[in-house]
């Protein structure tokens, strides 16, 4: 056991290229698909906080039942969708990284729209009045809230790229773990440990916490920084 | 430009949750005078001017103004202002330009309304690490650069002490002199003599008396009015 981690380390330490090919992989793979579902989530979730349809209590408690998605189905219906015979069929998107930012964006957009939606509702109580007051009504409000609270938005962000980077059944359906063109950090890691590479599983293992840990102390620290500007 | 004033407030009720709050209250608002709006806690002083300034719709009755585009040409400073987490000028900035105010003269009128309330020296700091005092000024400029032709408030100070209460009503004033219409409910008797021309008394959600300042103290006309003075007096 310690064997394989001192391994794992060194791996890690020797800048080992394949190992870093995966890293860069998977990095590019789910920061893309949290920026995408940040693009489309915070919008959506400023939409349902401000807007009054019928309805709106049964889309809430849809899109925080979807916080809880499984990847693995999610996984299956992208695959579905993008498999030759299926509508998406002909873009020949299964087995590449486009499809694995395609699952991982559909996975993390609920996590972000939803947390989105809790925030901007609260806040909303606080500003409504003296929004509409001032003529800012519906988009025109909401998106002063959004940009007001960005601050407390980037938690939303942050448990959205906590689950991207976490997850390993959506990308392995439809990424196919294929070597050198959708093999990704937590994807090595569980087909590794089954064939015994315990070092190199181990040595993934650190790095993808290492840059979790790393994502969320730089978020936060550029949040600080930024918050004692603006308040 | 016509005016929107004077403002009509036809027969209008209110209701929440099968409480009348407002009941078929009829006015009429003409420009110049200040007015005081007086009465209990709950007597509905806050909803009345809120369906007035739009931000509820009567249950009945209707609110109409006289003149085209008075969505623009009122503005309301509340008892706890809202700012945004932004400089205070970004705030009044932000004012304008959600009315509508062409980019190029935000920056003047935006500068001049600082001025005009003193927060020229805190311009740049962050709006909500201003005082209570402060924000509330910061509320009167942003009213201010809108240059309204009435101006709602709504206890606009009665979370303050009283140097900062004194700030806020030299504010009302110089937006009286500058020609706004001035509606305010208030708390403190000694503040609507201070800035009002006439009083409207509201108890239960109706018109209990309308008079001019100087006639409502000395000898309020409805029963109600004469029992609030007269139990409120000693601490105004």
């Amino acid at each position: 056991m310690l064997d394989a981690v001192l391994s794992g380390l060194r791996l890690v330490a020797t800048l080992d290229l394949r190992l870093w090919e995966i890293v860069g992989l998977s990095l590019a793979v789910s920061l893309s698909a949290v920026a995408l579902a940040t693009l489309l989530g915070l919008p959506l979730g400023a939409a349902i906080a401000v807007a009054r349809f019928p309805g709106r209590q049964a889309v809430i408690v849809v899109l925080n039942a979807l916080m809880g998605l499984p990847p693995v189905v999610v996984g299956l219906f992208i695959y579905l969708l993008l498999s030759r015979a299926g509508p998406l069929g002909e873009l020949g998107l299964l087995f590449t990284p486009q499809a694995m930012v395609i699952a991982q964006t559909v996975l993390v957009l609920p996590i972000i729209a939803a947390l989105a939606r809790q925030s901007v509702e609260d806040a909303w109580r606080e500003y409504e009045e003296q929004l509409r007051s001032l003529g800012a009504d519906g988009w025109g409000g909401a998106l002063t809230v959004l940009w007001d609270i960005r601050f407390s938005l980037l938690t939303a962000v942050l448990a959205g790229l906590g689950r991207a980077s976490a997850e390993v059944g959506a990308v392995m359906i439809v990424g196919g773990n294929i070597d050198g063109v959708t093999r990704v950090m937590t994807t090595t890691i569980a087909l590794e440990t089954s064939k015994g590479d315990l070092p190199l599983a181990l040595g993934l293992g650190i790095v993808l916490i290492a840059i979790v840990l790393a994502l969320n102390a730089a978020a936060h620290m550029i949040k600080e920084a930024a918050q004692q500007r603006v308040r | 430009m016509s005016a929107i004033l004077p403002l009509r407030v036809e027969e209008v009720s209110f209701s929440a949750g099968g409480r009348a709050i407002i009941e078929r209250v009829s006015l009429e608002l003409e420009a110049g005078l200040s007015t005081i709006i007086l009465g209990a806690n709950g007597a509905g002083k806050s909803v009345l001017m809120r369906l007035m300034h739009g931000l509820l719709q009567p249950t009945s009755g209707r609110v109409a103004w006289s003149g085209e585009g008075a969505r623009r040409r009122q503005a309301m400073v509340f008892q706890r202002p809202v700012m945004l987490r932004r400089s205070a000028y970004a705030n009044v900035v932000y004012a304008l330009e959600v009315a509508g105010v062409p980019a190029a003269e935000r920056k003047r009128l935006a500068t001049a309304a600082l001025e005009e309330v003193g927060l020229r020296q805190v311009a740049q700091r962050p709006a909500r690490v201003l005082s209570g005092g402060e924000q509330q000024r910061l509320a009167l400029a942003r009213a201010w650069a809108l240059h309204p032709e009435i101006l709602f408030l709504d206890e606009p100070t009665a979370n303050l002490d009283p140097g900062a209460t004194r700030e806020i009503e030299t504010i009302i004033k110089a937006f009286d002199a500058a020609g706004t219409k001035i509606v305010m409910s208030t708390h403190s008797l000694g503040q609507a003599r201070r800035l009002g021309d006439e009083v409207i008394f509201l108890h239960q959600g109706r018109v209990a008396e309308r008079s001019p300042i100087g006639r409502f103290f000395p000898q309020p006309a409805s029963p109600e009015a004469a029992a609030f003075v007269k139990g409120e007096l000693p601490w105004a």
